[in-house]
């Protein structure tokens, strides 16, 4: 431990003398009110420091003691379910320790060190250990194997002692290695440094969202990277909760940076009410949240994107499939940037400092699909909110993250005004993972290939058309043109278009995702053969069929595709009928 | 030692002032500057070191001279002194009577900075407020506990819907004796705009129930900085320890938000857009976030910050970040107002985010939210169809188009507007939207199950 002092407080940016002898990245213990901190810089005049709390009150001369290592996260059982500040502090045990406000200097445990697991060795005495080695299980939730790992650091070796199935607390020694090495259940792990992995897998399986538009028109790979960039009210925080409760990750980790207390709230009461499809159990047994709000300090919200993906890392490590939702990293980069501010480092775009890119980089790349130390395969994928000023997507967070996505959701203004949720649009949106994931869609459904391609293109001939509508309306197309319009209407309200309220539509299986999709484009098809055939176009927009295509969505469950068959089957009977009434007419 | 003055500034620009530092003076302290003319200033400390410390003031700094000048360390950050007899009573920016009477007793002091709630003690607001005005009842829905800004500009009446707010705001099948305040924060407004408010307050009824924080257009605009402050920390303790329900209206945040830029240009700090500060978002959280409802507490905080928006420009950095930080806003539209609808709610731009949670059956009635939906979809395509009859002319739209046409001009007429003293019930204002819904063919309506079109759709007269 090396101990200096204060010698200058300017807000949440300290500097101190005396600690020479710290690491760059070091967590020190500000102040009398012992607050934590992060060395962030050391020059000849002293060491400057973040501070994770709020310091009013902190004056030059009092002490600051530096813990001689990096900030880390306790990565062990008890992670689950729980609630985090951004150092990792749980938030429930804050409250009962210093009641409804957050008061600087107080302590909390990362994970409860009291509670005792009950521990199923995998591994004897005699067995060999190398980083990433699976030792033992823990049954963290109902839905949650918490597999103990040997920590990356470790060298390879022999266990010297193993201790039997019991119950232990996360600092109990489990096992030590040949080479005196202690292991627990829980292990220290730096949150500014990645976790090493064996190597890195391509993003060849689709990460399930049971929201339409992205599964089927802007897809996402387990282990991808995904923006979604929206002015206020566009439903960023909306599409991150529907995504964070249906996709088919095995653990969610939710970092609500620079937001609202009251979003994560909703989640924290929500999300234990919410059954997991798959599982049947609560939603929250899987889910670990990382609230540092709008309101709480700014250096803390800075580390907070760090210590999710930490925690992402450390359960792909296990062998999941992690999805991380940073809501948002906007807030992330304008903490960036007041740091920088009060470091007085010379600002680039829009007062961001020079090294937003690759920060942003190194977030990114932080996800994937891996192979794992011990051997099995893990995913992360993150989900970043941007909230660009105005709404403007030329803005340097924006553009900086395009670069490293492969997965673009751009929410529109309009469709967010008509109510139209999620708000993703159709013509800004772009996802480069749709070929890679060809060959696991082809095997489940084929049909996903095709009937994507023609959607898509038919909206893109929507767009065109509608520049020709705005300048001298619908009616002067032909009915070929118009058609493509109203086809693309019941895209939009009988596919697009979902609602996250509705018991039926809020989660929509692959299944039901391709045959919806493929029965409206064959409405199209249909309708389009029986126009050339000659029938007049009111023919088409009369049929009570349209309306009951718009509705299929929330009419028919998700466990009743035959329903949609049946439709479908209605829907070809019908255009018989016209086919034959037109072919006659053309032949007379 | 504390109470000791000290002789002597280094330097004095704007709010700021550089003095030596000669006790252990601390960061975000308090201090008192004294110039020549013996008026006792409050600043605090921004930035401390072994030698130098810079403070903020919060009032003018005419007449402060370099060597007459003395600075006195008072020990504490700024503080407001709570008790119930706030109640009634008016106050300046930093919590000093202006009302003539003298300080309120109390031995209760708070750091007006508060300090930020813990996510996990929060409790989600749920509970609908009605406010009679259909615009918002219907399609905007104010929460207790939300926050919940109007985005207005110069000459659009603001004032006289807040007042409106303020006046008709009521829960549904609530006991109806609930304790409540309303706690008002006035920045940089004229003084007539704070005279209009303490009239409404005094023909409602409720002026005993008011807390004023006023720091008016002549007041130093540094006093702003604080003035909302004073007012959250005061209803923070009618709510949080009386347990009462108080309702924050904060006027007009575009005044606060020009004196952080003032501070922070004269601090010399880097400007992010407009010259505003980097650190406006979360300056303006530090203001937003302290309203909600805390377990345990009977009470809850719901704020309505008023802004104007710069050229009526939402994308203008004060509305934008606002928006990112509030849950929804309520827009004021002048072209709605020129059409002399009022109030001019924007029929679209307006959002209130915690409306999904207070709404349907139970709360309000089951086809809320559906109807919502559907109402804003139809607005949605009125605009749209207005802008191509804009092109091509009237005559030359569709039938079905038309139909829409007809439906906005009823919607704005009967549905937006409404008159300042009617207070309409949820009930009435959901009736009328499916009445608007009439205009429109039966087909159109994919936002709304045919189940609840049967029930509610009122059949051809």
């Amino acid at each position: 431990m090396i101990e200096g002092k204060i010698i200058r407080v300017a807000g949440p940016v300290v500097l101190a003398s005396g600690l020479g002898g710290a690491g760059l990245y070091d967590v020190v213990e500000v102040g009398i009110a012992k607050l934590a901190g992060e060395i962030i810089r050391m020059d000849g005049s002293g060491a400057t420091i973040q501070v994770y709390e709020e310091n009013t009150g902190m004056g030059p001369g009092e002490p600051v003691i530096s813990l001689g290592r990096p900030l880390s996260a306790l990565l062990g059982p008890g992670i689950m379910g729980s609630i985090y500040d951004g150092i990792q502090r749980p938030l429930s045990a804050l409250k009962e320790k210093s009641g409804d406000f957050l008061i600087p200097g107080v302590k909390g445990e990362r994970l409860d060190i009291e509670r005792r697991w009950h521990f199923e060795p995998r591994l004897k005495t005699g067995d060999s250990v190398a980083p990433g080695t699976v030792l033992g299980v823990v049954q963290e939730t109902s839905v949650v194997e918490h597999r103990v790992l040997a920590p990356p650091g470790i060298k390879p070796g022999l266990i010297k002692d193993m201790v039997g199935a019991g119950d232990y607390t996360v600092l109990d020694t489990i096992a030590e290695t040949g080479r005196g090495e202690v292991l627990r259940l829980a292990h220290e792990w730096p949150l500014r440094k990645p976790r090493p992995s064996l190597r890195r897998l391509p993003p060849t399986e689709p990460l399930i969202t049971g929201l339409r538009v992205i599964d089927v028109l802007f897809p996402i790979s387990k282990g991808g990277a995904a923006a979604v960039p929206g002015g206020f009210g566009t439903g960023k925080t909306m599409t991150q909760h529907a995504i964070a409760k249906w996709c088919n990750a095995d653990i969610i980790v939710y970092v609500g940076c620079g937001e609202r207390g009251n979003e994560m709230t909703d989640v924290l009461q929500e999300f234990p009410k919410l059954v997991d499809p798959r599982t049947g159990r609560s939603l929250m047994e899987r889910t670990v949240l990382i609230a540092n709000t709008s309101n709480m300090p700014v250096a803390a919200r800075e580390v907070s994107i760090y210590t999710g993906i930490t925690l992402a890392e450390y359960y792909r490590d296990m062998g999941y499939g992690v999805a991380v939702m940073a809501d948002s990293t906007s807030r992330w980069a304008e903490a960036l940037r007041e740091l920088s501010g009060r470091l007085e480092e010379m600002p680039a775009e829009e007062g961001f400092p020079a090294y937003l890119p690759t920060r942003l980089a190194e977030f990114y790349e932080r996800g994937g699909r891996v192979d794992t130390l011990g051997g099995g395969e893990g995913s992360v994928s993150i989900i970043g909110a941007v909230s660009p000023p105005g709404g403007d997507f030329s803005e340097p967070v924006t553009q900086h993250t395009k670069r490293f996505i492969r997965c673009f959701w751009a929410l529109d203004r309009d469709l967010a005004y008509a109510r139209h949720y999620p708000a993703i649009s159709w013509t800004d949106s772009y996802s480069e993972y749709s070929e890679e994931l060809l060959a696991w869609w082809d095997a489940v459904n084929p049909d996903w290939k095709n009937v994507r391609k023609r959607a898509l293109e038919l909206l893109k001939k929507e767009q065109r058309l509608e520049q020709i509508v705005r300048l001298i309306g619908p009616d002067a197309l032909p009915d070929e043109q118009r058609l493509v319009l109203i086809t693309a209407d019941l895209i939009k309200s009988g596919f697009l278009q979902q609602s996250s309220f509705d018991d039926i539509d809020k989660y929509c299986s692959p299944e039901k995702q391709v045959l919806l999709l493929r029965c409206i484009m064959e409405f199209h098809r249909r309708a389009e053969s029986v126009i050339k055939a000659g029938a007049p176009l009111v023919k088409i927009t009369s049929l009570p069929l349209r309306e009951k295509l718009s509705r299929l969505k929330s009419t028919v469950p998700n466990d009743r595709p035959e329903d949609i068959r049946a439709a479908e089957r209605e829907l070809a009977a019908v255009f018989d009928d016209l086919d034959r009434q037109y072919r006659k007419e053309s032949l007379r | 030692m504390r109470g000791i003055e000290h002789r002597g500034l280094t330097l004095a620009e704007g709010p700021i002032v550089i003095a030596e530092r000669r006790e252990n003076s601390t960061y975000g302290e308090l201090a008192a500057v004294y110039g020549r003319d013996g008026v006792r200033r409050l600043g605090k400390v921004i930035d401390v070191s072994e030698k130098v410390v810079a403070l903020q003031l919060f009032s003018d700094n005419t007449g402060l001279s370099l060597d007459g000048a003395a600075v006195e360390y008072l020990g504490h950050p700024l503080e407001l002194r709570v008790g119930p007899g706030l109640l009634g009573r008016v106050f300046n920016g930093l919590g000093h009577p202006s009302d003539g009477y003298p300080e309120i007793i109390s031995s209760e002091r708070r750091d007006v900075n508060g300090q930020p709630l813990n996510p996990a003690a929060r409790v989600y607001p749920r509970d609908f407020i009605e406010t009679g005005v259909s615009a918002i009842d219907g399609m905007n829905t104010l929460i207790r506990g939300q926050k919940l800004p109007i985005f207005s500009g110069n000459g659009l009446p603001h004032n006289r819907l807040a007042a409106q707010i303020v006046r008709q705001a009521r829960i549904l099948a609530g006991s109806g004796d609930e304790p409540f305040a309303i706690v008002f924060a006035g920045m940089g407004i004229k003084y007539d705009a704070a005279r209009f408010f303490i009239d409404s307050f005094e023909k409602s009824g409720v002026l005993s129930r008011v807390v004023m924080f006023l720091s008016l257009a002549d007041a130093p605009s540094i006093e702003r900085l604080v003035t909302p402050r004073s007012a959250l920390t005061a209803a923070e303790y009618l709510a949080y320890e009386l347990g009462m329900h108080v309702l924050v209206v904060l006027t007009d945040m575009t005044n606060y938000c020009e004196a952080l830029r003032e501070v922070s240009a004269a601090r010399s700090e880097v400007p992010s857009r407009k010259g505003f500060p980097g650190y406006l978002y979360s300056d303006l959280a530090s203001i937003y976030e302290r309203a909600g409802k805390i377990e345990g507490s009977k009470g809850s905080i719901t704020q309505i910050p008023i802004l104007s928006m710069p050229d009526d420009d939402i994308s203008h950095p004060i509305p934008d970040l606002t928006g990112y930080i509030t849950e929804g806003q309520i827009v004021l539209e002048r072209e709605l107002f020129q059409k002399s609808v009022y109030p001019p709610i924007a029929g679209l731009s307006s959002l209130s985010r915690l409306m999904k949670d207070g709404i349907g059956e139970g709360m309000t009635r089951e086809d809320h939210r559906d109807l919502a939906s559907q109402l804003f979809a139809a607005y949605a395509r009125v605009k749209s169809v207005r802008n191509l009859a804009a092109i091509i002319g009237e005559e030359e739209l569709s039938p079905l188009d038309k139909k829409y046409l007809h439906f906005g001009e009823h919607f704005e007429a009967e549905y937006l507007a409404q008159g300042e003293f009617e207070d309409r019930s949820v009930v009435q204002t959901l009736d009328l939207g499916w009445r608007m819904l009439t205009y429109l063919p039966k087909e159109e309506l994919l936002r709304v199950s045919p189940a609840l079109i049967e029930k509610y759709l009122p059949k051809e007269a």
